[in-house]
């Protein structure tokens, strides 16, 4: 007798893991090794960059005459080196967190367009299409910058400083738009594909049944969306927003190309000035001496630290509503 | 609010393939009725033109005509949203909202419908919750998640999310397929309670199941792999079960195929 009576769910939560002892022919041996041997390596690796980078960057800090998180100003040339990371940490965080405010929402659209709205035979190519701006070398995208986005966007800064100049925030003296803000926009282009890509597939994800809930108690097709398909791809979009922020923080020669940099903070986001670690390590990099490369290093460490501090805050926000999370359905 | 379902010359496809063929039935308000027939003969896409949920199936259309009293819900200018609000269904596997608490479940249709007062809310969450007999087991953790209870507690909880907005009409979809035998019981049990107020449609696979809670049951067969499911008869369950007119529900019946 056929019947379509489906199997009653599992319960909450992971299945139990299977405890198996290896059964001793050579296959399983030499597949233990392997996967026990990379997990190693991989921990041996990490270790090895992270004392590396402390190592140098101790003997870098030692050397110091100014204040290493404070100072605005990196010589590094001469003796006494007097440097500090607080512009490039600022520069970093501020362009990263427009990269993500410009991205995000823009990336959750277009993903819930591809998954929700658009009929298939659109909604393929549009999804080809993003894809194919995550190859873009970022280079590439340094250079459409330069010559193509900042002379544009002077236009833009222009009427943000006549409307919104008060705030100080958006204020802007004129000159090439080679700032923070020009950044931002760019890597909001730039991490757009890795974010969209990602919630595309989450969304695609959410189990039929859930949207059905929805839509049997007479919801329309936003209402869907918002009852059921964004919260359960919350955890994803913020895993891929992540992934995106990973990219924003750490991009070097895009952020190198268009900026303008300098050692100071400016409370206009416009004008140009600023620095990103990145950008200031490859900006740097070539011409320094062996105390400013660990001084370099030192601030690569910083980067280091900051980019493990936003995954593990990630990860709480994801932890800290699990029992609400779609999967335990 | 108990409507009249009369359905005349139904037909509906997936793509180019018909699923169902010219399906006429009435049902009657403040009763239940059942759908039986092996697997694939159509019952449960025939359910789904019910509030129009078969054509949110990428292809799906209707063919035909379904009265609720004396609206058609595929009339042009009826809005499908409108009448799954009025047409409430409960599926075969327990699907509460996962990020939702239990209290929010059952609101989340009246929030759909506007806004509503916390006391309101409040009344008609009991109100439904009581209904679905489901108001003891959970009144002291109302916040809690809908996906923490048991399976037959979360499809209890769906029937509640589904008659906190009043439908007229109220489809089930294989209910208890995914339930243990007591939650079974504990589900028809309720569905005698709820049909004093509704008019309620059950798919089942069950027989047992139908001839408890049904008061009229259709038979549902194909003529074979890839050809369209159709209705064989539709009669008092007593009858269907003791002395049915063909001979094909009696063969599906006593278990003679299926």
């Amino acid at each position: 007798m056929k019947t379509d009576i489906e199997p009653t769910h599992t319960p909450a939560g992971s299945p139990p893991r299977l405890r198996t002892r290896s059964t001793g022919r050579a296959g399983d041996k030499i597949f233990l090794g392997l996967s026990r041997g990379s997990g190693i390596i991989l921990l041996v690796i990490m270790a090895a960059i992270a004392a590396f980078l402390t190592y140098r960057a101790v003997i870098a800090i030692s050397k110091d005459e100014a204040n290493f998180l404070t100072a605005f100003e990196w010589n590094t040339g001469t003796e006494p080196m007097r440097f500090g990371i607080a512009v490039l940490a600022y520069g970093t965080v501020i362009s990263s967190v427009i990269a993500m405010v410009i991205a995000v929402p823009v990336a959750v659209g277009i993903a819930l367009f591809i998954s929700h709205y658009a009929p298939r035979r659109l909604a393929t190519p549009v999804a080809y299409v993003i894809d194919l701006l995550a190859a873009v070398p970022s280079i590439v995208y340094g250079l459409w910058g330069a010559l193509f986005l900042v002379p544009h966007l002077t236009g833009l800064y222009t009427w943000l400083d006549e409307y919104l100049g008060w705030t100080g925030i958006f204020s802007y003296q004129g000159g090439a738009a080679r700032s923070l803000f020009t950044v931002g926009i760019l890597l909001a282009i730039m991490i757009l594909p890795i974010v969209t890509s990602v919630s595309r597939e989450v969304f695609r994800q959410v189990p039929k049944m859930h949207e059905e809930a929805a839509l049997a108690l007479g919801a329309t097709r936003w209402e869907v969306i918002r009852m059921s398909v964004l919260p359960f791809g919350r955890s994803g979009i913020i895993s891929a927003s992540m992934l995106g922020l990973g990219r924003a923080l750490g991009e070097t020669m895009a952020v190198a190309t268009v900026l303008s940099p300098s050692y100071l903070i400016d409370a206009s986001l416009l004008d140009p000035g600023g620095g990103t670690f990145a950008q200031n390590i490859a900006s740097h990099f070539k011409e320094a001496n062996d105390n400013g490369r660990d001084a370099l290093i030192a601030s690569g460490l910083v980067l280091f630290v900051i980019t493990l501090l936003v995954n593990g805050a990630a990860r709480m926000i994801i932890a800290r509503r699990k029992e609400y999370s779609g999967a335990a359905a | 609010m108990a409507k009249r379902i009369d359905v005349s010359g139904l037909t509906a496809y997936y793509g180019n393939h018909k699923a169902i063929e010219d399906i006429s039935m009435t049902v009657e308000p403040r009763s239940v009725t059942a759908f039986i027939g092996p697997s694939g003969c159509g019952k449960s896409t025939f359910l789904r033109t019910l509030n129009r949920m078969h054509e949110v199936t990428p292809g799906g259309r209707v063919e035909g005509k379904v009265m609720l009293d004396d609206e058609n819900l595929y009339g042009s200018g009826v809005d499908p949203v409108s009448v799954r609000r009025t047409v409430g269904m409960v599926f075969q596997r327990p699907n509460p909202f996962p990020t939702m608490s239990i209290f929010e479940n059952v609101a989340a249709g009246l929030k759909l419908n506007g806004s509503y007062k916390k006391s309101e809310l409040e009344s008609v969450v009991e109100r439904s919750l009581k209904g679905a007999n489901l108001w003891n087991e959970v009144k002291d953790r109302l916040n809690k998640p809908g996906a923490g209870l048991s399976g037959g507690q979360q499809q209890r909880l769906c029937i509640a999310r589904a008659i906190a907005v009043e439908p007229d009409v109220l489809l089930m979809d294989e209910p208890c397929s995914a339930l243990d035998p007591i939650s079974t019981l504990a589900i028809e049990d309720l569905i005698g309670e709820l049909k004093e107020r509704f008019t309620i449609v059950i798919v089942t696979h069950n027989m047992q199941q139908a001839a408890r809670v049904s008061d009229r049951t259709a038979f549902f067969n194909l003529a074979g792999v890839g050809q369209p499911g159709k209705l064989i008869e539709i009669d008092e369950t007593e009858r269907i079960f003791s002395n049915p007119s063909v001979q094909a529900t009696e063969d599906y019946i006593s278990g003679r195929f299926g």
